[in-house]
């Protein structure tokens, strides 16, 4: 049995806790699954944690069009600006490291000393990409020499919704190391949360909630990958998807699915999440523009 | 001039030959005017100056001669020691109502006119509803422009529409609306305060407040200038009136402000300036009230009209 | 109707002065031997006692910065040196007013403009250049540069404290520590920032500020122990720190003097040129090394254009610097006043025809009023050297290849404006301009991820952006000696 019960049965303490209730997390709200399903979640143990949501097809269509309302406004702030909230979101995180530390451990059975560099690896995962806001555009960008009297440049773009099917296995840091590179730059995004593991990630939708983080620019379904994923993957107004937390063939499936109107797949293969990483999964989701324009009196 | 208005080519010359405005400058510019500190007495004053600029407007497709009589004795009578109002603005339907109920008040009747709001209607149909408006007690019309012509370049025709409405006001005032919300950018606010200047406006006004966004401060400034300037070169003075989305005494502080360091003081009438507003007189109201108790002031103590 | 602002001041009380301030070495505030005071330039009244440094001191403080190099700050991984740069931009934010307040009393400026401009800005200096720490590797200057060491840093009194974050900050996260001298005139928004570095818990001696002249700022840059000197001030100085580094051997960044040309042609977005040329030359009391002190307008449209600038700066308000109304301060010190002065009368000599705003002058302080002079030519010494005060020199020109080379026709290159509605126009002088920054249909906008720097006898180096790296890491860079 988990922890929460065991005190709940022998009265130890002889205070009765509060259980939290594991929602969606769509357009800067908490709602249940409009199916009106849920799933247990175990911990590392078998023990009961919760049922979370189960999220059906609507809720991911719910998703992607709080993801596209929210992207004009997101992908129009300014770079400094969504520095500054990426930053907040590393603060907020901060400040709630014992809770999701505990989170990791009930999850994952992970010693407090790996759930703690975990936690902390994520936080300041966080500060790096709150760092890249205002400087991708000069490392991805440029005034190209053209041969001729025009002013030429090239800069990079966000590309729009983006769906990440968050990895299995990391329930925190591998989340936000998906997460995180793909808002950094204007993007709005659709996570799945680990399937088996998905509680880390509803309670990081509150330190988003609470961060300044515009309503549907960060949305977080909890169920079924192998049932909401396909629904992402054909999506036609979904630009862009990591289908990194798809097993062996559902990946492929949902990399042939991508295609009918061509999304951007990302499938790059899982590593350490705590080891820096480049820029190859923020610049997986930008396009750029060049722009042409001629010089003369 | 009368050569500039011979054609669509010629006004197009004309109103394309103006200087241009700097978008990114004319905001940066109204949001340095709307960071003013106006305190005190100058916000005693200013709160003053603006319900006397007030033309305080119903126009709902359910107004009913009542709710008219209500709004003219609040026009006549906010409450509190305040002013009067400049005016009411009603739809040509009710303009005997209200222009019987501010009978012997300073405060003045305008009425919407020409197909109000989409203008989208026939000249006769549009004429013929500015002479009802008139004979019905109307001292001022607010008209509306064809923003569909002046958007494909039909300068002569909005030109023309402008001067008729002019003439059928006999001795009624004009506003025109230039319903900026559709214009685009604030090149064409320039282009098409100019071209209502040339055709005889006595006031030009933002919006019908019937689709957003309606005023604004970069709008107004623009507005502001090109009064300005008319003055400069033809020597007359017209009015602006920006209308609807100011709901706040502070948005209307803005504006003033704004009057203030673009045209100047000439315009901080009711003569040259008009707030087209409703909800906003009982915010300014509370805002008075507080400056001479202190206190802040709760909404169950202003009038539901 | 006459309507008026009433009078809006800004509480000084959110501002707590101390009677006197020491040095911050080490990461204490130590004290020292000798003092000078430091006053309001609006009111001339003394506001504190700030420490002389003398030659020991700045011998502790490169001490201090070489210890806390070499033991802490040079083998921190970039990603923790980022978070203490993270912390300070954060504080920097939390105390915002009083940092603008006391900016304002120290320095004269309006509050507006410190509080609008030179905080956050300063704050974003610090919040962009955190993020840099941890990612040099990506900045285009090889897989791992490594700092230079110590830098000696002397910044003006023109804006204080984001001249202050324009060198620490980049400093700081490529590696770098610090000793700093702010100008004597405008000591406390630097003593106020060192209290910032205790609060983010800045280990010792990453952040030195010493207090003091001339001879402070002499004994810094030429000292044996600096591997780098960045200095901002006035082109003769800069001169002589060039001198002393091609000897010495120390990096080199300089940001020195302009006499930047705003150029208005005949189809201009008028209003926002006038207000442009307004912001370019009388904000911050045109004590701003990029300000557009020239006004080249096109001859067609030269006429209208100053009558609507003079119409404009009849408007500007001038006074007490702590009115939140207030547009133009006090000139910095009587020295400056002085020199402002002795122009404006050279160029009334030279018979340029002068008109200042008609705004009352305060009794007590340095003060001079928004000043045009029209009919100037190339000739003459107002349109050539820099003034440092709100005084606009006019000339004409009829096209645009006149234009450039009356705006290229300087010993400087620091910045220039362009005015027209015609996108090819604005690019094509760009191109040809001699001028490290080039604002089109703008003025006075400064970013920290956008580069500034001068051509010419403006200095070189760039501060900002990816670019502005290059002064702090151990590359190979054309700009410094």
């Amino acid at each position: 049995m988990s922890e929460v019960s065991e005190v709940a049965v022998t009265g130890e303490a002889g205070r009765i806790a509060v259980r939290k209730t594991y929602k969606l997390y769509i357009g800067g709200a908490f709602p249940r699954s409009e199916s009106g399903r849920s799933y247990t979640v175990s911990d590392h143990a078998d023990g009961f944690l919760a049922n979370a949501a189960l999220a059906s097809r609507k809720d991911a269509r719910d998703a992607v069009l709080a993801a596209r309302k929210a992207f004009a406004g997101w992908s129009g702030a300014t770079a400094y600006n969504r520095g500054q909230v990426l930053y907040r979101v590393a603060e907020v995180l901060e400040g709630r490291r014992a809770q999701f530390v505990a989170e990791v451990r009930l999850a994952t059975g992970a010693s407090a000393a790996h759930a703690e560099a975990e936690v902390d690896e994520a936080i300041d995962r966080w500060v790096w990409y709150a760092g890249w806001a205002d400087k991708i555009a000069q490392v991805r960008g440029a005034a190209n020499p053209v041969a001729g009297p025009y002013f030429n440049f090239s800069v990079p773009e966000p590309t729009g919704v983006v769906a990440v099917l968050a990895p299995q296995d990391s329930p925190l840091l591998g989340l936000v190391a998906c997460l995180a590179p793909a808002i950094v730059s204007g993007n709005t995004c659709v996570v799945v949360a680990s399937e088996r593991l998905p509680l880390p990630a509803v309670t990081l939708a509150e330190v988003l909630a609470t961060s300044d983080v515009p309503g549907g620019v960060v949305n977080i379904l909890t169920g079924r990958v192998a049932e909401i994923a396909p629904w992402l993957a054909s999506h036609m107004d979904v630009n862009a998807i990591d289908v990194t937390g798809a097993p062996g063939a559902l990946a492929d499936d949902m990399a042939v699915a991508a295609a009918d109107n061509l999304k951007r797949v990302v499938r790059i293969p899982a590593s350490d999440w705590a080891a820096e990483p480049g820029i190859e999964r923020m610049v997986a989701y930008l396009e750029t523009k060049t722009v042409w324009h001629p010089l003369g009196f | 001039m009368s050569e500039v208005a011979a054609s669509d080519a010629s006004l197009r010359r004309f109103l394309h030959g103006l200087p241009g405005v700097d978008e990114a400058g004319a905001t940066a510019r109204a949001t340095m005017l709307a960071s003013r500190s106006v305190k005190a007495d100058a916000k005693r004053q200013a709160i003053d100056l603006a319900i006397s600029m007030i033309d305080l407007t119903t126009l709902e497709g359910q107004d009913t001669p009542g709710k008219v009589r209500a709004l003219c004795a609040k026009a006549r009578h906010p409450g509190y020691g305040a002013p009067m109002v400049a005016a009411v603005c009603v739809y040509p339907d009710l303009a005997a109502v209200a222009a019987a109920e501010l009978a012997g008040t300073p405060v003045k009747v305008a009425s919407v006119a020409t197909a109000f709001p989409s203008g989208r209607s026939a000249l006769e149909v549009k004429l013929a509803d500015v002479k009802s408006a008139v004979a019905a007690g109307a001292d001022e019309v607010d008209m509306v422009i064809d923003r569909g012509a002046f958007l494909s370049g039909r300068y002569l025709a909005v030109y023309e529409e402008i001067q008729a409405v002019r003439a059928a006001c006999g001795p009624a005032h004009l506003k025109v609306i230039l319903e900026t919300g559709e214009l685009g950018p604030l090149d064409n606010v320039r282009r098409a305060s100019w071209l209502a200047m040339l055709a005889g406006a006595d006031f030009i006004k933002t919006s019908t407040g019937k689709v957003s966004p309606a005023a604004t401060l970069p709008v107004t400034l623009v507005m502001l200038e090109a009064v300005r300037d008319w003055q400069g070169m033809a020597g007359r003075q017209v009015g602006v009136k920006p209308a609807g989305g100011i709901r706040t005494t502070k948005d209307a502080i803005r504006y003033i402000t704004v009057v203030h360091e673009t045209a100047g003081d000439d315009w901080l009438d009711a003569r040259l300036f008009r707030l087209g507003a409703s909800s906003l007189l009982n915010d300014l109201l509370m805002q008075r009230a507080r400056m001479e108790t202190g206190r802040y002031w709760s909404p169950d103590y202003v009038t539901v009209d | 109707m006459r309507f008026d602002y009433a009078p809006a001041p800004e509480s000084r009380s959110v501002v707590t002065l101390r009677d006197s301030y020491g040095l911050f070495i080490g990461g204490q505030f130590v004290a020292g031997s000798s003092a000078f005071k430091t006053v309001n330039p609006a009111t001339e009244e003394v506001l504190a006692e700030v420490t002389q440094a003398g030659s020991d001191d700045v011998d502790r403080a490169v001490a201090a910065a070489r210890h806390a190099y070499e033991r802490v700050w040079s083998v921190m991984p970039g990603k923790e040196r980022g978070k203490y740069l993270f912390r300070i931009a954060r504080l920097i934010q939390e105390r915002a007013r009083e940092f603008a307040v006391l900016e304002t009393l120290d320095n004269g400026k309006p509050i507006r403009e410190s509080r609008d401009v030179d905080i956050p800005l300063a704050a974003a200096h610090f919040f962009y250049h955190a993020g840099w720490a941890d990612k040099l590797s990506f900045a285009g200057f090889g897989p791992s540069p490594r700092p230079l060491g110590v830098a000696g840093q002397v910044i003006p009194w023109n804006f204080p404290l984001l001249m202050l974050a324009w060198k620490i900050a980049p400093a700081l996260a490529c590696g770098n520590t610090v000793v700093l001298k702010p100008a004597e005139t405008t000591p406390l928004t630097a003593l106020l920032f060192a209290e910032v570095c205790q609060q983010a818990d800045l280990p010792p001696g990453v952040v030195n500020i010493i207090t003091g002249d001339g001879t402070t700022g002499h004994a810094l840059v030429t000292h044996p122990g600096i591997d780098k000197v960045a200095f901002t001030g006035s082109t003769e100085v800069g001169k002589e720190i060039a001198r002393s580094c091609a000897v010495a051997g120390q990096r080199l960044t300089l940001e020195l003097g302009g006499k930047a040309a705003n150029i208005v042609f005949e189809d201009a977005p008028v209003d926002q040129a006038v207000e442009g040329i307004v912001n370019g030359i009388f904000f911050n009391q045109g004590h701003v090394c990029c300000a557009g002190s020239r006004l080249l307008v096109q001859e067609s449209v030269a006429d209208e254009i100053i009558e609507s600038l003079k119409r404009r700066m009849g408007r500007l308000r001038l006074g007490d610097p702590l009115d939140k109304n207030t547009d133009v301060g006090a000139i910095n010190s009587r020295v400056q006043l002085d020199r402002v002065e002795a122009f404006a009368a050279e160029g009334e000599a030279e018979g340029a025809q002068r008109w200042s705003a008609p705004c009352p002058l305060p009794d007590r302080g340095f003060w001079f009023p928004p000043t045009v002079f029209t009919g100037v030519s190339q000739a003459n010494r107002i349109a050539q050297e820099e003034i440092f005060g709100p005084v606009l020199s006019v000339l004409t020109f009829r096209t645009p290849d006149e234009a450039i080379a009356k705006a290229n026709n300087t010993p400087y290159g620091l910045s220039a404006g362009v005015w027209t509605e015609k996108g090819s126009l604005i690019l094509a002088m760009a191109g040809r301009l001699r001028a490290g920054v080039v604002w089109a249909n703008t003025f006075n906008r400064f970013d920290p991820t956008a580069p500034f720097g001068g051509y010419k006898e403006s200095g070189y180096g760039r501060e900002g952006g990816r670019h502005g790296l290059e002064s702090y890491l151990d590359v190979l860079g054309s700009s410094d000696v």
